[in-house]
């Protein structure tokens, strides 16, 4: 599975993108949060801390935190948009 | 139907020529509505020196073809212009444009006001400030433009 990170995620995480291989066990793009959120536990810099101020794009359309996952999706991860 | 043009890069763009253009490909137009957004010198009160403008590509194009279509469909205009820049602009700089051609001023107008609520909530750009003192900050998502874009 592709992730991309935009913004002051992007900055925070130190990486716009990786490559990740999640359990099973993560269905949804909320389980998907919450693990990449145990992944850095400890860390003063967690990017995930508060997934309230956090978007996410699935195959590079808005998407929930219920969307389901499929092996090989592009899934992005952002603060809210502030173009115009 | 003329359909939607859309440009998301760096490169500025001269508001006339784009004008010109739309009003070209779409005959039979009485009115064409135009809104363009400039970079402020200040943010809250403390002056910045540039901001950066980045976007996810392919995502964003299709993000803002899409509510081009949208407001294509809704006010039956005979063609629209989006232009978005990206990368980093200075105060007085063109950031963006977006222009509806119909046949009233009615559907015109309104359809520019939508066009620019829905970019600012509903396409993926994110800015950030470089202030003149040296401090930068990713500019927060506002209640008020989420409000503006949900009136439609």
């Amino acid at each position: 599975m592709r992730l991309l990170y935009f913004a002051w995620l992007r900055e925070r995480l130190g990486r716009a993108e990786e490559e990740v291989t999640p359990p099973p066990s993560v269905e949804t793009v909320a389980d998907l949060m919450a693990w990449l959120g145990a992944r850095e536990a400890g860390r003063t810099t967690a990017a995930f801390a508060e997934p309230g101020l956090i978007r996410a794009a699935v195959n590079q359309e808005f998407a929930g935190p219920g969307t389901r996952l499929a092996p090989g999706d592009e899934v992005a991860f952002f603060p809210p948009v502030t173009g115009g | 139907m003329a359909g939607a043009v859309v440009r998301i890069g760096a490169a500025d763009f001269e508001p006339g020529a784009e004008l010109r253009s739309l009003s070209e490909r779409t005959e039979g137009a009485g009115g064409l509505g135009c809104f363009i957004g400039i970079v402020r010198g200040e943010a809250a009160g403390r002056p910045i020196a540039a901001m950066t403008l980045e976007h996810y590509p392919g995502m964003t194009e299709r993000a803002v073809r899409a509510i081009a279509e949208e407001a294509q469909n809704r006010w039956h205009l005979l063609g629209t212009t989006v232009i978005h820049r990206v990368g980093r602009l200075t105060p007085g700089e063109r950031i963006v444009l977006v222009m509806a051609a119909a046949l009233h001023r009615g559907p015109a107008l309104e359809a520019t006001s939508f066009l620019i609520d829905w970019l600012k909530t509903k396409a993926p750009f994110w800015k950030k400030e470089h202030f003149t003192d040296g401090a930068e900050a990713w500019v927060a998502a506002r209640a008020s433009d989420e409000a503006a874009a949900t009136r439609w």
